[in-house]
Parts: structure tokens; sequence; C-alpha cells
């Protein structure tokens, strides 16, 4: 039910029979084109006349000086067009997103294997990789520095070192009645979206060039190819209708092909598509940041923790891009779901002679997580008591031990509501009985299990990106266009965003048109990440149609001689008392009474704040939380293991679209469990990426996924601040339900022997084998 | 250049390719049918399934000569000249099993062969051990089996398509 009302916050009292558009499993709004064949990725996109394609020669060595680049051969090789070196960038050679650092091309060192040193377009790929290994291309190999050891030994970082803390964790440690030290090395992990990097660039006129572009972020792409072509970011347009996925790997990375495929165009006059081949795609392109972490905390013999110490290294590799944000992300969340009275964590920024790392669902919280996550289970392995206990005893308060380490007071903590309703739906204390008898009598096959908890901070930690715009038109037939600065990568966002708008005026789903994301409509956008999509642009939107309903409601009142805020929009129509008029009537009217039906809304979220050099204040708008529980099942001779049973209990709050939401969790778990199990990526003592298709790098198929999957969102749900319509992001947060799965592991192990167990991430079934080895004492 | 002669989605296509061509650079390219999706280039993640002769085959593993004569059905073919969906793309878009959808086709066309071949029935442990060609990375699979498990008895005519 929708009472005109000033922009306001909303509240029950807005929607006191609920929502009839928004809070319903809408489907995916292009499901029907995508099950069909019909949706258009930039790759499906009719090709312009004269169209080129463009290839990227990638470098040979991590380290190297380039002594000869000679691209002549190239140049006069069959077909091609244009062949464009560092020296022939006309502004600024760098795509870099915060700093500088990630050159488009080489200029004269190269600083990972798989870099961009120079690009060919040709009439064909096929043409434009045969013109490119032609070219002489000469090295001086330089020493390269490839692992988080060697650039903590050399201090070699890209950004410096921050600190933490609250308390003195140093006292605490020194005066705790039980203490620990351990260290876990977390991998990194490749986004493979099914849909590689891919760019189009259209030149216009006036030297005008519309990308289009498979990115997070098109405001970005606008700017940084405007910056390399220098001309004015109005010259460039970047437009985005949907990608195959992006999982924050085409948040700052989908820049460089954009600004390749455009300076090619502007070069040539011609349009010029770039799509990296796969094998392309795994070298040019940054992963998750793989992570040491080491720690040493001080506990009480009940496992409560009194003291903790945290350093965590991340590997960026070769340029900072976004590591700055995505360290810090891993210090905010290195506490979890857990308080922490007296908590230093110092995070280095390791540089390495790879590919720079960069966003991935989760942003660098899942690490922080894993860390926490270890020392939990390793406290409980020493006193000799359930896990989940320890966990328990450990959890955040409601009035009382609920300060954050980065000084932010927990308002909305119900981790301990959802843990305990997860752990009876689960039938958790009953499956540990039987596991411990299960085990007890199978020597060789041992199951483990493991509840996680998951409090995931809410908001871009860099408080300027957490704003949003969009534009709304209402036609005189009724019918709605809408654009915001969100970008659909198949979570569902714009089927979110519709379903505000249909909702705010009343009316069915289809009459709200979902366009492409474009630099044109709305400009200045954040990217689409830090799971903020449905918050930031569902409110723009929101306060879009508010302000052209409020001028609707205006003019119609007028006629009835009615007050405005007594209409109600409903069921694509508006009333009041005996009035009644068709949404569409109302339109008609409200244009021929010469008001505007078109407006902007803008939204920017409340009460955060963040001291980024004190490591201190309100980063987070809210936390987002759940709970998961795997049962897995280890072949402790080979080391091979399956997923027998996963629970998860999440919270979205009340749910834009609960279809949609569970999707995310479902997904979010599978690919994070994927990271922590059989993901691993492996580099030669090169510094060459060997694990760079599907053949070698194994994400998750269908089989690895347990047929005994129970997923719910938490029915008590209901975001406490006021985020659009009381819901609560469900991007990135779901990821962190696959720790469970690696701790379960871990539990099946602990079952082979005594005391704390050492098990690095991803426990592919040889770590695990070795893991189990070492307790078995060899 | 050889020249190849098949039959798409029931129309009959004469196209110059080269020798190298791959099936699904004709379908592309040649045919512009780009629902059949490349997504790792090395046919592993199962993106440009479609069917040859009524078998699922990934279109970037097999070369456009070799399909020659053949009769090949891809994701466009698959609904009614009125647009009413084949009940397994309306058992995707109804158990909401797809995110980016990128996989889609791929995933809907191997989905129709595993049906099609298992007329006894299918069990989800079945359908898991014949989808392991096809990757998805956004949806954890889980309404991807509930959609074929879903898919089966409207194929085989056991109930009523809704």
């Amino acid at each position: 039910m929708n009472v005109i009302a000033p922009i306001t916050p909303d509240s029950e009292i807005l929607h006191p029979r609920g929502l009839r558009v928004a809070g319903h499993s809408a489907a995916q709004d292009s499901a029907r084109k995508q099950v069909a064949g019909e949706a258009l990725y930039i790759d499906d996109m009719p090709e312009p006349r004269d169209l080129l394609h463009a290839y990227i020669r990638l470098s040979d060595h991590a380290h190297a000086r380039i002594v000869k680049l000679d691209v002549s051969a190239a140049a006069a090789s069959l077909g091609v067009a244009a062949v464009l070196t560092a020296r022939d960038v006309p502004g600024v050679n760098d795509v870099g997103p915060a700093f500088p650092g990630d050159p488009i091309f080489a200029d004269g060192l190269v600083e990972y294997a798989g870099q961009s040193v120079f690009a060919v377009a040709a009439d064909s790929i096929a043409l434009a990789r045969q013109a490119a290994m032609r070219a002489v291309l000469e090295y001086e190999p330089l020493p390269p520095v490839l692992t988080i050891r060697e650039a903590l030994a050399q201090q070699f970082f890209v950004l410096p070192s921050q600190k933490m803390q609250r308390g003195d964790a140093a006292a605490a440690l020194a005066a705790a009645p039980q203490r620990l030290q351990g260290r876990i090395v977390v991998g990194g992990q490749e986004h493979f979206y099914l849909e590689g990097q891919i760019a189009m660039a259209v030149p216009g006129e006036d030297h005008d060039i519309k990308v289009y572009s498979s990115t997070q972020h098109p405001t970005e792409v606008q700017h940084l190819v405007a910056r390399a072509l220098a001309v004015p970011d109005h010259a460039v347009i970047c437009e985005t209708r949907r990608m195959g996925g992006a999982f924050g790997g085409k948040e700052s990375q989908a820049s460089l092909y954009a600004a390749i495929a455009a300076l090619l165009a502007a070069k040539t006059g011609r349009p010029v598509k770039l799509r990296l081949d796969r094998d392309d795609d795994m070298k040019l392109t940054g992963k998750r940041h793989d992570f040491e972490i080491e720690w040493d905390v001080g506990f009480d013999a009940t496992g409560r923790i009194t003291g903790i110490a945290f350093m965590l290294a991340g590997n960026c590799g070769m340029s900072p891009d976004l590591s700055g944000a995505i360290n810090d992300r891993a210090m905010f969340h290195s506490d979890n779901a857990y308080y922490l009275d007296a908590v230093s964590i110092v995070s280095h920024r390791c540089k390495t002679h790879t590919v720079s790392n960069t966003a991935f669902r989760g942003f660098g919280g899942p690490q922080g997580m894993v860390g926490i996550e270890a020392v939990m289970d390793a406290i409980a392995r020493h006193l000799k008591r359930d896990p989940l206990q320890v966990r328990r005893r450990n959890f955040y308060g409601k009035r009382d031990r609920n300060i954050t380490p980065y000084h932010m007071t927990v308002e909305d903590n119900v981790i301990p509501e959802i843990v305990a309703e997860l752990a009876r739906t689960s039938e958790y204390a009953k499956r540990r009985q039987e596991i411990a008898a299960f085990n007890a009598g199978s020597p060789w096959v041992k199951r483990g299990l493991a509840l996680t908890p998951v409090k995931f901070g809410i908001s871009f930690t860099l408080t300027r990106m957490n704003q949003a715009g969009a534009l709304l038109h209402v036609y005189t037939d009724g019918s709605v266009m809408l654009n915001h600065g969100g970008t659909e990568m198949g979570q569902g966002l714009f089927t979110k965003v519709a379903q505000v708008a249909a909702e705010e005026f009343g009316i069915d789903l289809d009459r709200v048109k979902i366009t492409a994301t474009t630099t044109e409509k709305v400009p200045n956008t954040s990217p689409t990440a830090a799971s903020s999509g449905s918050d930031l642009n569902g409110k723009a939107a929101q306060a879009a149609a508010r302000i052209i309903r409020e001028r609707i409601a205006k003019v119609i009142a007028k006629q009835w001689g009615v007050a405005a805020g007594d209409i109600v929009f409903r069921d694509g129509e508006l009333r009041c008392g005996p009035h009644a008029m068709r949404f569409s009537e109302a339109a008609k009217h409200t244009h021929a009474a010469r008001v505007s039906l078109s407006s902007t809304g803008y939204y920017a979220t409340p009460k955060i704040h963040y001291d980024t050099k004190l490591h201190q204040g309100r980063p987070f708008y809210y936390f987002a939380y759940g709970a998961s529980v795997s049962e897995v099942e280890v072949d402790t001779l080979t080391g091979e293991y399956r997923l027998r049973r996963v629970d998860i209990l999440h919270d979205a709050g009340a749910s834009l679209n609960p279809a949609l939401d569970l999707g995310q969790i479902e997904g979010g778990y599978v690919q994070g469990m994927g990271w922590l199990t059989t993901e691993e990526l492996w580099w030669d003592a090169q510094g060459r990426l060997r694990t760079h298709a599907p053949s070698t790098y194994k994400i998750p198929a269908v089989g690895d996924v347990p047929q005994d999957f129970r997923v719910a969102l938490w029915k008590r749900g209901r975001n406490r601040e006021n985020a659009i319509y009381r819901s609560k992001a469900v991007g990135e947060p779901p990821l962190m339900h696959g720790i469970s799965a690696f701790q379960a592991l871990v539990d099946a192990v602990a079952s082979c022997g005594e005391g704390v167990v050492q098990l690095d991430a991803p426990a592919t079934p040889e770590r695990v084998l070795m893991a189990i080895a070492a307790r078995r004492g060899g | 250049m050889p020249q190849v002669t098949l039959t798409v989605n029931g129309k009959t296509a004469s196209v110059e390719v080269e020798g190298r061509t791959l099936l699904v650079e004709l379908l592309r390219d040649k045919l512009g049918l780009t629902g059949t999706h490349v997504g790792c280039d090395t046919s592993q993640c199962g993106a440009c399934v479609v069917h040859v002769d009524g078998k699922a085959v990934k279109s970037c593993t097999m070369l456009a000569v070799q399909a020659n004569g053949a009769a090949v059905t891809t994701i466009e073919g698959l609904a009614a000249a009125d647009g009413t969906l084949h009940p397994m793309q309306e058992a995707f878009r109804e158990n909401h099993a797809l995110q980016c959808g990128f996989c889609t086709p791929g995933m809907v066309m191997s989905a129709i062969d595993i049906v099609a071949t298992h007329p006894d029935g299918l069990s989800e442990a079945e359908i898991r051990h014949c989808l392991e060609g096809n990757l998805c990375r956004c949806t954890g699979y889980h309404n991807i089996v509930k959609a074929v498990s879903a898919a089966w008895p409207v194929m085989h005519g056991k109930v009523a398509a809704e």
C-alpha cells in the first residue's frame, strides 16, 4: 500500500498491509530472454560495419626490462589497421583506479607475466593474434619477488602498512591465562565469470567514443578512457546492459580493455572489439588476494578471548589497484561475529611481481574471517571443546561486549538468535554425537561437522562512494522508464530496483522498463560493488518515484478536491474515498496540467563516517548476518572428500525478492566453498600462472554441491536501519558461509589425532591428506 | 574454402568456411545465432552446447565442416513459432535456475539431451552426473537441478505443461 507522504523514512506505518510488488519473488527481468538465447551480451551485439578485432600481446616475464620492442612486422602484417604501444597513448597511460601503477601498455618495464605490452587491431582476431606474435620483443630479466614471504622479508609493499587497535593487546596477551599462536595461509581465487572481459568501442562525431563495456563501474571506465584519450569525460559514453558474471573482477579491471579498444578506435576511426580469450583473461586479470595470517591469542578456561594480535599480509600483486580498501576490509572482518576485548591488527599490503589482485566478492573480508575462525577452532581443539561452544562464548553481546576493533558499536546483533535457530533446525548437537560415533567405528573414512557465523559490514568503507542516482520517466500512457547507476551482473539488481519503482507507483512490474546503465543518463556513479547495489540504487529510484508521485497526486487532488496526502496509489490506480482513476489517466492529466513526469532521484547513505588514519569510526550503515553448517566425509587414505549436507540460515532483512536472495545465498556458498577447497592457483618459479583454464583450475561443478542443501532466509529478519523497505544487502555475505565447509574439513582432520589442526586453504585433497599424515605421525 | 551445408533450426544454410572454422563460429559469426555462447574457448565450460542430429555437442569442439549435412538445433530454435517456450526453457525461468544467464543456453541444451535420453526416469544424482560438463559460476546449481527435474515429466508427457 502506498500512502502519499513526504519523502520521509519508511516505517511500518507506510506499509501497514505489506508490500505488493517489492518483497515478492519476481523472476529475473531478463530470464525469458536468457533462456531463449535472446539476451545480448557484448559479444552478441550486431557488429558495426568495419569492425576491427583487438589482441593484446602479453609479457613473458614476471619482472624484466624491455630492451627491444619493434612492432614494424606486426604493423605490416595482413589485415592490420593499427598497433599501439605505450608511446602511442595520447593521454595518461595508466588505468589505476585509485592510485597509479596499472599501465595500459608496459613502458620499458614489465612487472608480471601476462602484463599488456602492446595491442594490435586487425580485420579478424586470428589476424590480430598472428600479427602480434610477429613483433620483436626482447627482455632483460630482473629478479622477481613472487611470494608474500619474500615481500615481507624485503618490506616490499604497494601501500603503507596499517594498524587497527582497541585496548592493549600486548598487555592482555602477557596476562592471559592461556595462550596460543598460529599461522594460516589462505589462497587467492580466480573470478571465472563465464563471460570474460570484453569491450567494444565505437567512434562517433567530434572524436566522441561510445564504449560498450562489461563493467561494474561504467563511470570509472568513462573517466579512465577519457583520460587515456586526453579528451573530456563528456566525450566518452560508457554503456553496460548486462554482464555474464563479474564478482568484483569487473569493478576496476574492466577499464584496461575498454581503454585499449577506445584507443584503437580513436586511432583508426573504426569500431573495435576486444574480447579476451579465457586463458588470456586468467593470465591478465587480478584475482582474490592470497593472505598469510599470523595470530597470537590469549583466552580463559572457557575459551573466551582476553586478548588477540593479528598480522595480516595480503598479496596485492604489482600495483595498488583497490588493495588499500581490500586489506582494510580484511582488518574490519578479523573479528567476524566475535567481541575482541583487547585487539591489535597489523596489515601489510605486499607487493609481488604477479598480477595485481583486485576486488572479489567479500573484498578482503572473507580472508579476515578465515583467520579468526581458525583461531576459534584452535582454542576449541586446545581446550578439547566443541568449536561451536567456543564460538558462542565469544559472540558479540547486545548491550555490552559490542564494540568492534574499529570502535563502532554493533547495534543490530542477531547472531545468537540465528545460530540458535540454525543449530536447532540442522540438528547440530545430535549430528555431532552421530559423527563422533561414526568416526569411532570407522578407521579410514572420517566425517566432520562445523557451524560458522557470518557478520558482514554493509557500506563502501570509503564514505564518499556511498551515493547513487536514478532517472525516472513516466510516459503519458502510464508506462515507466527506469535508469540508475547500478549494473546488472546476474544478481537481479535491475529486477529489485524495478520492483521498488512499481511499488511506489502502485503499478505492475511489467509497466516498468529497465534500461541499460549508461553514463549519459546517470552520471558520476559508484561501482556496483560492496553488496550496495539495491541499497543505494533502490533508494535513489524510490526518491525519484516519490517526487513524481507527489506531483501526480497534487494534480489529481486538485481535481477531486481532496488532500494530495490522502490519495493512495495501488493496483494501477489512484484512489481516495469515492474517487478512482487509472494511473495512466493520472499521468495524462498531469501532463495536460503542464507538470513534469520526469525526475532524478538521489540517495546518500546516512550515519557513516570513518577516520582512515586512526582506523576508527562507523564505516558501516549496518551488518548482514547468517550462519551455516557443513558436513563432510573424508577418505583419510587419499584426502578426497565430499560434502554430505549443508544448512544455511541467512538474514536478508525484509527481503526485496526472496527468490533472488536465495539464489545469492546458494551461489555465494558454493563460490566460497570452491575458494577454500578445490580452487588452487599455481604459479611456477618464474612467476607464470600455470592454472589458466578450467582444465587446471577447478571451480565447483554440479557434482561438488551437496544434494542435501537446505537454505533458508531468516524469517525474523528486518533491517533496524532505514534501508530500502528494511531489506539487507545480500551480494557478498553468503560467500563466507563457505568457511563452514573448510572448518568441517578441519573437524574431520581433527578426528585423526590430538590437538590443534594445521590446515591451509584451499584445502585440496592433497593438503587434507598431508594434514592427516602429519597428525598420524607421517 | 570448403562449403558447408547444414540445417539449423529447421532452415537450410549453405556457408563457405575455412577448414579450421569451428561450428560455434559458423553459428555465431556466419549465421548470427549468438545465443550460443563461448565461455572458456577450450571445450570445458559447456556454454556452447548445441544439438547436432539430436545429440548435445560442445560446438567449440567441433569443426564446422564436420557438421556438413547435419541438423543443428541451437537455443534460438527451441521455442515454438508463437514464442511458447520449450518446457526446459520454461522450467529454467520458473525455477530461477539462472543468474547472469551466460551459461544458460548451453545448460538448457545439455539438460534437454539428458531428459531425452532418460525416458524411464531421471534421478537427481543422474542429473548431477550428466551435467558435470556444464559450468555455472553464479547459482550453485541448486535451482538448475530443480529445473531439470521439473522439466522431465513435462517433456515426457507425464503432466500437462502449464
